[in-house]
């Protein structure tokens, strides 16, 4: 297979550049939503017209309501999103949560794929319990309980936590808090007592939860997958919101550089365009070269994960590093070429500075995967 | 992707009945290499067996015409015999300037008379080639070249020092450019081919700090050449005064060979090797350099994508025509980092000269090697450069 995108792809891509474009942008998202301090931090019409492009289900199989895409076509419009930092439960809900149902009951796919796919409802993914990703570590509880599980503990960097109206709980119900066994995945859904959030507003203006569940009891059937065997669920998460997560990356990279170019070639300064400047134009074609690379690495994982590869674990997280070290590089170069105004408000460069820093460190910064390359590749 | 699939299988099994095992090895030294030409030797009958099968298949060129001594393979097909041979490991069967630089310039600059012979010559390695390009004043600013062609009516007259000309010592013929009128910079160069057998024309190889000498400085005086072959064949190619144009396409094969972005060495991962070459010293990786080799890694392998797709594109026209230069640059940069790594992982061993542990000094001249990637083939600055002005349309670039 070819490393680029064929032609239904590139199609895709036009249709989701244009419409982010023109729906997603910052004016009409990001800042509308920030500046009327939205609980949700981001708009919901523009989930229901996500579902109506056909987005929110594209990865969902078509036996089951949606259109059985896969990760290059999912990778697609995260780019999209990255570029005009649309706040959007997309990754979040149709990336993790709908991988995790892939594995869910035919039960549980009924209760949550409708609304997903239709723009309805909103999934959220509850793994962190310390301020750094380590998903080895695994301590809140869930206990066998009549029929079903009393789940005990807490999560953070919940992200879209308290608009979720269900949210993917990793839990351990036998072993020890490192033990890679003894995980089960459970959908969790709003307004079930026990459950508690304290909402964060982030760097970025998304909004995230710390969660607690101080004894949450649910049936047997919101279990995802096997009892004691959800790490493999999880691990298939992971990898599917990385890879995701990477794409979005990039766009965020290239919107930042894009923008930032556009400036070298307006801005005189000693009456002349900066961009004349070869001090400048040295760091513009490096950040180039840097940010093609990071997402030659993301199309590759994206599509040994279509694939079905045993590589695009790997593959995952070298896209992750590569495009978290790229995207910091092409903010951090586009706030300073901007100068001055590159630290106002007004002026969107600052934002993808902060929409970088939050993107990178869900999921794993760009530290833990290449620790995770060294550890895959046995060193 | 049926029709695909039946070219692997085939491939496999031609690979399987033809590849020697010796031929299967990592290249160990630059004598695992067969570049061809008149004075060429076989270092073993493997090589030689290897070489005749693929000389016959079209194999030493794949996506080169039949007629030419090509395969006439399709991008898609060229990719499955890359992967398969890569499966295997098999060593590539011939290697030279021909193949990756004067070749594409002739399919697509050559008269039909001039692909008829050359092509042919190069795809049986029966020709060697060297590339006549820098000149002493004339490095990053190559288009301000002195040596000069005087027109004799049916022959040039050559004069001039060309330097950094790569094996020219071992070559046959050279590819060269030369001023051909003094009145035009960039229309003033004709790109021309003759033999380094021709009266005039002396090399002397160039000791670099790696202790080896790749490079020569080449001389040409009064070299007299015929400005045709023959029938159909001119001994420029392109149109006379024409020839930077010619350079400039072929600086992009050249800078794609550079690269390695067709993937192997320098698109590798290091890590796990080195944990290994650690292990053999006595020693563990220390943290801190562990972390480098790990970060490093993130970009080899990422750089590996980006090999891959931009062969992918280049192929089917969809990369920019700058794109090399980008290739190019950071190809070069990761590979000195590599060996910076190499170095720093092997310690005081790596720093023996001559020792028979380190096969002569082999990590301590390879690493010095490296210094002149960025260098040779056009500077990472120049790179740079191109990138700003032809990718990112930067004003006064």
């Amino acid at each position: 297979m070819p490393l680029y995108h064929n032609e239904d792809q590139a199609m895709l891509a036009d249709t989701a550049r244009g419409f982010l474009a023109e729906e997603g942008n910052i004016a009409k998202q990001l800042r509308h939503w920030r500046d009327r301090n939205c609980k949700d931090g981001f708009g919901h019409g523009l989930w229901k017209q996500m579902a109506e492009m056909g987005f929110t289900g594209m990865l969902v199989e078509e036996a089951d309501g949606g259109l059985g895409m896969g990760h290059v076509e999912a990778g697609i419009v995260l780019e999209e999103i990255g570029r005009n930092l649309t706040p959007s439960p997309f990754l979040t809900s149709s990336v993790l949560a709908a991988t995790a149902l892939k594995h869910g009951s035919a039960d549980l796919k009924g209760r949550y794929l409708p609304g997903l796919i239709a723009g309805d409802s909103v999934f959220a993914v509850a793994i962190d319990e310390t301020a750094k990703h380590r998903p080895s570590r695994i301590t809140t509880r869930a206990e066998k309980s009549g029929n079903g599980f009393k789940l005990s503990g807490s999560k953070s960097f919940v992200i879209h936590g308290g608009s979720a109206d269900m949210i993917v709980v990793a839990a351990r119900t036998s072993g020890g808090d490192e033990d890679a066994d003894g995980i089960t995945l459970f959908a969790v859904p709003r307004d079930v007592a026990g459950l508690s959030h304290d909402h964060v507003r982030l760097v970025d203006s998304s909004m995230a939860t710390h969660t607690r569940l101080d004894g949450v009891e649910l049936d047997g059937d919101a279990v995802i997958g096997e009892i004691d065997g959800g790490r493999a669920v999880l691990d298939a998460m992971l990898i599917a919101g990385r890879v995701g997560a990477a794409a979005e990356g990039v766009g965020v990279a290239r919107g930042a550089m894009d923008m930032t170019v556009d400036y070298l070639k307006q801005r005189k300064q000693f009456g002349r365009l900066i961009g004349e400047f070869q001090a400048l134009q040295h760091r513009a074609s490096h950040l180039y070269s840097e940010v093609e690379i990071a997402r030659a690495a993301t199309i590759k994982a994206q599509q040994l994960l279509d694939g079905g590869s045993a590589h695009a674990d790997l593959m995952a997280s070298v896209a992750k590093a590569k495009v978290a070290k790229t995207a910091r590089l092409a903010v951090q170069e586009g706030v300073q070429m901007h100068g001055g105004i590159g630290m106002t408000d007004e002026y969107d460069i600052g934002l993808y500075m902060k929409r970088d820093r939050a993107l990178a460190e869900f999921l794993g910064d760009a530290n833990f995967h290449a620790n995770r390359v060294a550890e895959l590749s046995g060193y | 992707m049926a029709d695909l699939e039946a070219f692997r299988s085939e491939t496999r099994a031609w690979l399987e009945a033809n590849c020697p095992p010796e031929m299967r090895e990592p290249v160990r030294g630059e004598d695992d290499i067969y570049w061809g030409g008149r004075r060429a030797t076989f270092k073993n009958d493997a090589q030689k067996a290897w070489l005749e099968a693929c000389i016959a298949k079209g194999y030493t060129v794949p996506m080169w015409p039949k007629q030419y001594g090509g395969a006439g393979l399709s991008p898609a097909e060229a990719k499955v015999l890359r992967e398969e041979m890569g499966r295997i490991n098999a060593r590539p069967p011939l290697s030279s300037f021909g193949i990756w630089m004067l070749g594409p310039a002739l399919l697509h600059f050559g008269t039909e008379g001039q692909k008829q012979r050359f092509l042919n010559e190069i795809a049986r390695g029966e020709i060697r080639w060297c590339q006549g390009y820098s000149e002493p004043g004339s490095g990053s600013d190559l288009v301000s070249l002195q040596t000069f062609g005087e027109d004799k009516g049916d022959h040039w007259v050559v004069n001039g020092q060309k330097i950094w000309t790569s094996y020219a010592d071992h070559a046959d013929w050279i590819f060269c450019l030369v001023r051909t009128d003094k009145a035009d910079k960039y229309q003033g160069i004709t790109f021309m081919l003759f033999d380094m057998a021709s009266e005039g024309v002396t090399t002397k190889p160039i000791l670099l700090i790696s202790g080896s000498s790749p490079f020569c400085e080449t001389f040409f005086d009064n070299v007299s050449v015929p400005k045709s072959y023959g029938d159909d064949c001119p001994a420029q190619v392109g149109t006379i005064n024409r020839g930077w144009d010619v350079a400039k396409y072929l600086l992009g094969h050249e800078r794609e060979m550079i690269s390695g972005a067709d993937g192997g060495e320098r698109a590798a991962a290091i890590g796990a090797m080195m944990k290994r070459h650690a292990a053999k010293l006595g020693d563990d990786l220390d943290p801190v350099l562990r972390a480098e080799l790990a970060n490093f890694d993130v970009d080899a392998l990422a750089y590996a994508a980006m090999g891959e797709k931009f062969l992918d594109e280049i192929k089917v026209g969809k990369a920019h025509p700058a794109q090399p230069n980008m290739m190019k640059y950071a190809g070069t940069e990761l590979n000195k980092r590599r060996h910076e790594l190499m170095m720093a992982v092997g310690g005081s061993r790596s720093l023996e000269w001559e020792s028979e542990a380190t096969e002569k000094g082999k990590p301590a001249r390879n690493w010095l090697r490296t210094k002149a990637n960025s260098i040779e083939g056009g500077t990472s600055e120049v790179m740079l450069n191109v990138i700003a002005k032809r990718i990112l349309d930067l004003p006064g670039a």
